[in-house]
This record gives C-alpha cells, structure tokens and sequence, in this order.
C-alpha cells in the first residue's frame, strides 16, 4: 500500500513541464524574432467562431438538404423517420410526353416538404432510404432560430442548402455500393 | 499605522469612521487579488495550458468576465432544500468569508500599511484560517444531503491533516525569525544577511526551502485545489459541500476560496519570500507604503502560480493516499525541519 501510494517524483516533475510547454506554446506560438510577442488567438486551438469559421470536415452531417427535381413523393423518408419529423403533401399532375406523339405522363408533384429541426435527430435514415436520391447531408450548420417553431424548414429552404453539398467522391477501394449520383 | 493615523488625526475621523474605512481597505485587499487571480489564472493561464483562449468576449480579451459572472450569480434563485438546516444553511457563507477576511487582517502591505499589527501576527493569520473548516462542516451538515456530509467531512480531515505540517513548517521561519509578529519576520528577511553577505537580505524561502515547498503542500491541500480536492470532487461527489447552494452563497463560497488563496500566497510571500521590503532599501521610508503593497503583490502572484500550476497539472489524489502525504511524509519532515533549524539556530 506504501508503495503504490508513493508519487515517483520524475513523472511528477515532467508533469509540470508539460502543463508549463503547452501554456508557453500557447501564449508565444511564433519561432525566431517574434517569438516575445504574445500571440494566444494564433497559438490556440480554439475557433473564435462568429468572428472565423471552422471548414466543417468532409462528408460532415450538418443538416439535411433536398434536391426537389428527384423528389417523387414517395413518402418513404417521412414513412422512416423515427420521429416523425417530416412533412409531406403532393398531388398528381401531368407532364408532357417524353417523346413526341406519346401519351402526356401522370408525375407526383411535391407540395410541401417540411423537416421540423426542432423534432430531427440527424440518423440520417431518410437521406440512406430515398431511392432517387433526393435527400443529401449538407455540411450547412448556421440555421438556428429564436422560436422553436421557426425549425420547420420548408422546401426552399432545405434546396438552398443543396448549394453546399460536396461533389460525389468515390467510395473506397473494395466498396461494393453502387456510386450516387451527383448531387447537381 | 503611522501614514494613515496622523491623516486620521488631522481630519479627526470618528472611531465608526475609522473603522469603516478600515473595512473597505479588507474588502478592497480581498476582493481585488481573488478576482485578479480568478482571472488571471482560472480563466486564462488554465485555458492557455490546454491550448484554449479562455473567455474572450466580455470586455478586451475577457478581462470583465467576471463581472458578467457575478451579475449571473446574483440573478440567481437562492435554493435552500426543503429538509436543510435554514439558518445554519444561510450562515455557512459567511464563516468562510470571513476566515478569509480575518487572514488578510494582519498581512502587513508596508511599514506602516496594516490593518492590524499583532505581536503573535503569524499565529493569528494560522488560527482564524482553520475557522473556514467549521463554515465548510456547517455548509455539510446544514444540507441535508448525503453528497454535502461526505464533502464536508472529507473536507474536515483533510484541513485537520494539513494544518500540522502548515503549522510546524511555519516555526521553522518562527524560529529562524525568532518573532511571531508579521512585520518582524519581514525586517528579519530584509535584514538577513547569508554568510556576511546582505545584498538580497535573507527570503527565508533560501534557508527554509524545505517549510516553504511543505507549506506549499500544506496550502494547496488547505485551500482544496487539485490534486487534493477530494473534498469537492465534482465527479464523485457533485461538488461535495457547495452542491447545495446556489446564487449568491454560491459565488460567496467561490470568493472565499480564491480569496483564501490570495491570502494563504500573502501569508506566504511573506513568511518565505521577504514579504514587502525591497532589499537595501530602508524599511521605514514613507514611499514603501505605496510601493510595498505592489511588490507584496508581486510576490502573492509568484505564489499563486505556482498554486495553480499545480492545480491544473495534477490530477486528484485518493483520501488515502491524501492522508498518507500529510501524517506519514510531511509531518515527519517538518518535524526534522523543526530540529535542524533549532540546532543551526544554537549554532550559529
């Protein structure tokens, strides 16, 4: 018991040194002439974030973005979502024949489609389970509101943020998912 | 308090005027050095070990946080539990604070910059500290809740455990100074001569390294920073004694201990570090008082970094081997402190 409770004196020393290198690091970050000049917002990790913004790491799931030409109104991410937080409403139009002579197509079109942030718990099923490849993770994070009920974000909304979503990248080696399409 | 009384003399203040004054000067002297360090040291010297910022929005870099903080904390609801001892509960508080606030009542700032000058001064600033103890019980028992008594009585034996080798690392400097007054032992720091030579005068911290690095020890475990916070553990214990209080007798809790530190790095800059004299200079000129507080504080800051340096690189020890520190290693050697500085005494 004496033994183990006696502190080895070298690690607590090291100790020490390493708390007083990082604070030193931190405070005076520059190397040769300007190493006297205090410089902590440089020599710190921290983001001063509504004066600079952090680049969000690739594929990061900031919010959920639609892409309205896919959409079908097929209901199956408001059928999926766990918390019932998207709504959708549609009706049946006709389009025009795809080729000339044809019969003019019956298409859904896409009403209203809401996602309530405010109820979202970013599992990210809908994006995994739309089959036309509608919904995409954008890494857009600046949309908080002062009212709770000002989170339904309805469908322009949720486009403009199609503008962030990234390029397709190529999944690793070895991957056997078929690509997506591209966003755009 | 020869500046200050002929100045009282002449404008013939009443004795309740003095002692107003009196008691702003303590409320200035605790309250300043606990928000500087609160700031300079919690705020940002910690923030700067972990590589962060540390708060930078309110005010330039920060630096009126804390007054964000205690506007916060006046807003806040006074929360006294249903089954809690109300009027103990309600008084706790204040004995700690004022523990704190008897300490500072005999630090000398400079020749004639004191509040009071007792002739047992250092014995005075060791017995009222050991008074926050019996706040800290109160705060514990008065909770009713089983977090509280745990941290309170955790807090008991740990301030019981350090006091002893706080105390017996003190006469040491008592002995070397042969005086329990605190201007004395500064004179005797000042005037100190090692081997014939008087250019630095004597910081006892030279000849008593091993009392100031056990009272070091000792005030860290008395004040309950880091590595022997086992008493407000917030991780086993929810912040043991405070974990009931909130609001105003919160941040009253909060003062205390950061001006408890204030006080404890006076004490000891003091003791071991030449409190407010500047070598070769004469200790009884007139403009001391006004420079003797700075280099007081100068030497308080030294002091409280080397408190919180600690504090933010260690992590918590367990009760037992916190026990252990103090009975079976600190307390044996400032005893054979004790013993070598009375033989040298006689010897030299």
């Amino acid at each position: 018991m004496g033994k183990a409770s006696a502190p080895k004196l070298p690690g607590v020393v090291k100790g020490l040194g390493v708390t007083l290198k990082t604070m030193t690091r931190t405070v005076f970050p520059a190397r040769g002439i300007k190493t006297l000049i205090p410089a902590p917002s440089k020599g710190a990790v921290t983001v001063q974030y509504p004066h600079e913004k952090e680049t969000p790491p690739n594929r990061s799931r900031g919010v959920i973005a639609l892409k309205e030409d896919n959409c079908t109104v097929c209901m199956l991410c408001a059928r999926s979502c766990p918390d019932w937080c998207i709504y959708i409403e549609g009706h049946k139009d006709t389009a025009p024949p795809r080729r000339p002579g044809g019969k003019p197509r019956t298409v859904n079109k896409l009403d209203r489609f809401d996602i309530d942030y405010a109820l979202c718990m970013y599992c990210g099923i809908c994006v995994e389970v739309c089959p036309f490849d509608a919904l995409f993770w954008s890494p857009e994070y600046e949309y908080s509101e002062l009212r709770l009920a000002d989170l339904l974000h309805d469908k322009e909304r949720l486009g403009e943020w199609m503008q962030a979503v990234p390029d397709f990248e190529p999944y690793e080696a070895g991957s056997e998912q078929k690509p997506r399409k591209v966003p755009r | 308090m020869s500046t200050l009384t002929t100045l009282a003399a002449d404008i013939e203040l009443a004795w309740w005027q003095q002692t107003t004054l009196r008691s702003l000067g303590v409320m200035i002297a605790v309250l300043i050095p606990a928000g500087t360090l609160v700031y300079v040291f919690l705020f940002k010297m910690m923030s700067f070990m972990q590589s962060r910022l540390g708060p930078m929005e309110a005010g330039p870099y920060g630096s009126l946080q804390l007054l964000a903080e205690v506007g916060k904390f006046i807003q806040k609801e006074d929360i006294i539990p249903w089954r809690a001892d109300r009027k103990l509960f309600a008084f706790a508080p204040y004995v700690v604070i004022a523990s704190v606030f008897m300490i500072y009542l005999v630090v000398p700032f400079g020749p004639d910059a004191y509040f009071v000058d007792f002739d047992t001064g250092i014995f005075w600033a060791l017995a009222v500290s050991s008074v926050s103890v019996l706040g800290i019980l109160i705060a514990g028992w008065s909770s009713a809740n089983k977090y509280s008594l745990l941290g309170g009585l955790r807090a008991a034996g740990q301030l019981i455990a350090y006091e002893l080798p706080m105390v017996l690392a003190v006469v040491g400097v008592v002995i070397q100074a042969g005086t329990l007054n605190m201007q004395g032992i500064v004179a005797a720091q000042a005037e100190g001569e090692i081997f014939g030579f008087g250019g630095i005068g004597n910081p006892f911290v030279l000849t008593q390294g091993i009392g100031f690095l056990i009272f070091l020890i000792a005030m860290q475990a008395e004040l309950t920073q880091t590595p022997f916070d086992m008493p407000i553990a917030e991780s086993e214990l929810v912040s043991g004694y405070m974990t009931e209080y909130s609001g105003l007798r919160f941040l009253l809790f909060f003062i205390g201990e950061f001006a408890s530190a204030g006080a404890f790095a006076a004490v000891a800059a003091t003791l071991f570090l030449g409190g407010w004299a500047i070598p070769g200079v004469d200790l009884d000129a007139d403009w001391m008082n006004v420079v003797g507080p700075l280099v007081l504080v100068a030497k308080m800051m030294l002091v409280a970094f080397l408190v919180f340096w600690v504090r933010f690189t260690y992590p918590r020890f367990r009760e037992d081997q916190l026990q252990q520190l103090a009975w079976k290693i600190l307390i044996p050697l400032s005893l054979v402190n004790i013993l070598a500085t009375m033989a040298l005494k006689v010897a030299f």
